[in-house]
């Protein structure tokens, strides 16, 4: 096993994450208007700015689940149970010790149990309520006649409401992370430039070096 | 040849090379299009000529060719004032209800049927004279000007002599009327025809409706876009299309939601909506107009498109308390004036005669949900006396997919009624020649036993004044575009929509979804802060070199 910088980030993989974390920012803050928990913009104004991003990050959606799929990406994201109470005692009383995290990257899971987990529960969870319920919100007027006592679009806004919090809590939980172990700017860095630390079989650091040269660091 | 001959010579050359030249352009220019819209000049008719010493031998003239039209007027609730309502049965129509505003018009006839389309309609417990030659046709087609009715003579114009001090239905002296003129003048009806009634309402400019009033004769853009010339220069009929005389719109049956086929759009149909017009998905295809026409199933495009009625200069009446009639200054009879309109004229704000007033002008209005059909608190229906009275109330709900939210001029009142039958009352108000008229006696028992009794009500006797609320649908004054609300008036918490119940308005306040959910992330900013400070506290007391 050797400690290699590898690009495991592709340039898709980033525009997704950083148009995505762009997106959910401006739609938890367009969406904090709608509230009316602010007033920094026109109902009028955060309503378009939310309808139009929100459609412009269910296509993006669209694309990254079939890139998931086609490429095996999707597999990062598998849960398992390896590992995972370690992290979580890692977070719960080690990091308070200065314990090193107890998870080394490798080329297959460049995320931790705990980590993989999360990101699952946003993918299949959270993501599709938001979605689901911002589509059914969107399209009021195709099913209105449905709902002559009005209860359901009640309903849907409860949960888009409550889903978008809760990916707002993700969003702060996310962040918070990226201060624990090396430090943040450490953290953001392989997002950026693609190119993560992590352990290497010597079998996969000879395939890299010998069909894909680019993908390593020297 | 002498040098002036031959300059004659080429002058005249030059005259007729000129002539040459013109003729074909002056051959090819049409003869100007007489009659401007019509085939007819009435001033041309032998029968309009006059003299006339009556509306009703004006009328005898225009039947002599329009032979059906008195009958077809005579078949119009502008002249039965006579309205059963197709779903709850209640017999409406002037004659029938009771207002706010004046009250009734059984037993102040001469004095209401003076905005009757006849002449001499002096008892409305029967109907109108059943006589062709009383239909008033000037009223509606006079395009002189001058045509005017009294304002108690039971429609008859003021014809010389003028009585001293006569007034007209608008409020104006009155001068006396050139038939002759008035007859040979007639025409579509323009906005001031309709107006000289229906713009003064309850006793004076916009103190009924609130969104009728004497700024539409020519209003500016901002004031109505349709009716301004600088806009549609629409007259009243352009939207309540007539057929036979009989007028579209209702205020009893509001066509409150109407749903157009968009095939059909520009076809002739005679509802007075602006779906008639406009459809009901109006706005532009772009991400806020998708979002607007999503709006039309349950609001009505007067909501947004009046952002408030009393525009253009004029206040209409907003409270009218008439338990406070009949009290004397120095003995005598006195008026207050403590309202001054936006043009610097004062309104009355108390009249011995009437009783307390309030105005105001670009008034917002009162939303609720509105399928269309209104029921009357007549003087037969027993009501609660210690809660305001709805004196028509509106019928639709949010469960009610007929309905939509709808703006309102909503009326205050306060009016007699009868303590032991817990109903409205009539009132006699007007009758100069009378013991019994309030405006002549000040004596509300005598006022109420003499309308009770010319109205065949039973009456015990005892009367007070009950609070009444009144609604009057808000339609006219569309304002341009640009100063239709903006989504954050009603989209607010307490905005416009604070009083409309059973549906769900987007940021008019946190539901339970978005309590539980700041509930939530304030939960993981307080883990996170918590958190970092134990980290912070581990890193001091090792000296870790990570966390």
């Amino acid at each position: 096993m050797a400690e290699r910088k590898v690009l495991v980030y592709t340039r898709f993989n980033r525009l997704w994450h950083w148009s995505q974390a762009a997106s959910i920012l401006v739609l938890l803050f367009t969406g904090l208007r709608i509230m009316g928990l602010h007033g920094v913009l026109t109902f009028g104004l955060a309503v378009t700015i939310h309808s139009v991003v929100a459609v412009a990050l269910m296509l993006l959606w669209a694309f990254t689940a079939f890139w998931l799929l086609t490429t095996g990406t999707w597999r990062q994201f598998a849960p398992r149970r390896a590992g995972l109470w370690q992290v979580a005692r890692f977070y719960a009383w080690g990091v308070f010790r200065g314990e090193e995290h107890p998870y080394r990257k490798v080329l297959r899971r460049r995320h931790n149990p705990l980590q993989a987990l999360a990101y699952l529960a946003l993918k299949v969870l959270l993501f599709p309520a938001v979605f689901l319920s911002g589509i059914a919100y969107l399209g009021y007027g195709l099913w209105d006649d449905l709902d002559p006592s009005g209860w359901a679009i009640w309903a849907v806004a409860n949960i888009h409401i409550l889903t978008a919090f809760a990916i707002g809590s993700f969003v702060v939980a996310h962040v918070y992370l990226l201060t624990v172990g090396h430090g943040f700017r450490e953290h953001v860095k392989p997002m950026l430039t693609g190119f993560e630390t992590v352990d290497l079989t010597p079998e996969q650091e000879a395939y890299l070096a010998a069909e894909e040269p680019r993908r390593l660091k020297p | 040849m002498p040098p002036t001959n031959r300059a004659m010579r080429l002058l005249a050359w030059a005259f007729w090379v000129a002539a040459a030249m013109a003729a074909p352009a002056q051959a090819q220019e049409a003869p100007a299009v007489p009659g401007s819209g019509s085939t007819a000049d009435h001033s041309k008719f032998p029968a309009l000529k006059g003299p006339f010493s009556s509306g009703l031998e004006v009328t005898q003239a225009c039947l002599s060719c329009h032979t059906e039209a008195g009958d077809q007027v005579m078949h119009t609730l502008h002249w039965t004032w006579d309205y059963t309502h197709a779903e709850t049965g209640q017999k409406l129509g002037k004659s029938s209800v009771i207002n706010s505003f004046c009250g009734n018009v059984g037993s102040n006839e001469a004095r209401c049927t003076s905005c009757h389309a006849g002449y001499g309609w002096t008892d409305v417990r029967q109907p109108p004279p059943s006589d062709p030659a009383r239909v008033d046709c000037l009223a509606c087609h006079d395009r002189s000007g001058q045509y005017t009715k009294l304002d108690n003579m039971a429609g008859h114009p003021p014809l010389e002599p003028v009585p001293a001090g006569a007034k007209t239905i608008t409020g104006a002296d009155a001068k006396p009327v050139d038939l002759a003129r008035a007859a040979q003048s007639v025409g579509a009806p323009g906005r001031d025809n309709c107006g000289n009634c229906h713009f003064y309402g309850g006793g004076g400019d916009n103190v009924k409706h609130g969104d009728l009033s004497s700024a539409l004769i020519r209003p500016d853009l901002a004031t109505d876009v349709h009716m301004s010339p600088e806009g549609g220069n629409f007259t009243c009929q352009t939207c309540h299309v007539t057929e036979d005389h009989r007028v579209a719109g209702s205020r009893y049956a509001v066509e409150a939601k109407d749903i157009v086929d968009a095939h059909l759009l520009g076809q002739p149909r005679d509802a007075a909506t602006c779906e008639s017009c406009h459809g009901n998905r109006p706005h532009a295809a772009t991400p806020t107009g998708m979002k607007l026409n999503d709006h039309t199933d349950r609001v009505a495009c007067q909501t947004c498109h009046i952002p408030s009625f009393a525009r253009g200069g004029v206040a209409t009446k907003t409270l009218w308390d008439w338990s406070t009639a009949g009290k004397f200054k120095d003995g005598k009879p006195f008026a207050e004036e403590e309202f001054t309109q936006s043009d610097g004229q004062h309104l009355h704000t108390y009249l011995s005669t009437k009783g307390n007033f309030e105005w105001a002008e670009n008034v917002v209005p009162f939303y609720g949900w509105f399928n269309g059909t209104v029921e009357y608190t007549t003087a037969e229906t027993v009501f609660d006396p210690s809660l305001p009275v709805e004196i028509n109330r509106l019928e639709g709900s949010a469960a009610d997919p007929d309905a939509r939210i709808w703006p309102f001029k909503q009326m205050v009142g306060r009016q007699a009624f009868d303590t032991e039958r817990n109903v409205l009352l009539h009132s006699q108000v007007y009758g100069p020649q009378t013991d019994t008229a309030f405006w002549t006696n000040f004596d509300w028992s005598k006022a109420l036993q003499a309308a009770a009794h010319y109205m065949g009500t039973d009456y015990s006797g005892k009367f007070d004044f009950v609070d009444t609320q009144m609604y009057w649908p808000i339609t006219h004054m569309v304002a341009p575009a640009e100063d239709a609300l903006k989504c954050g008036a009603c989209h607010r918490p307490e905005g416009r929509m604070a009083g409309i119940t059973g549906v769900y308005i987007p940021g008019t306040g946190l539901p339970p979804g978005g309590i539980i959910g700041l509930a939530l992330l304030a939960m993981a900013v307080a883990g996170v802060a918590g958190h970092g400070l134990l980290r912070l506290l581990g890193r001091k007391g090792k000296g870790a070199h990570h966390g």
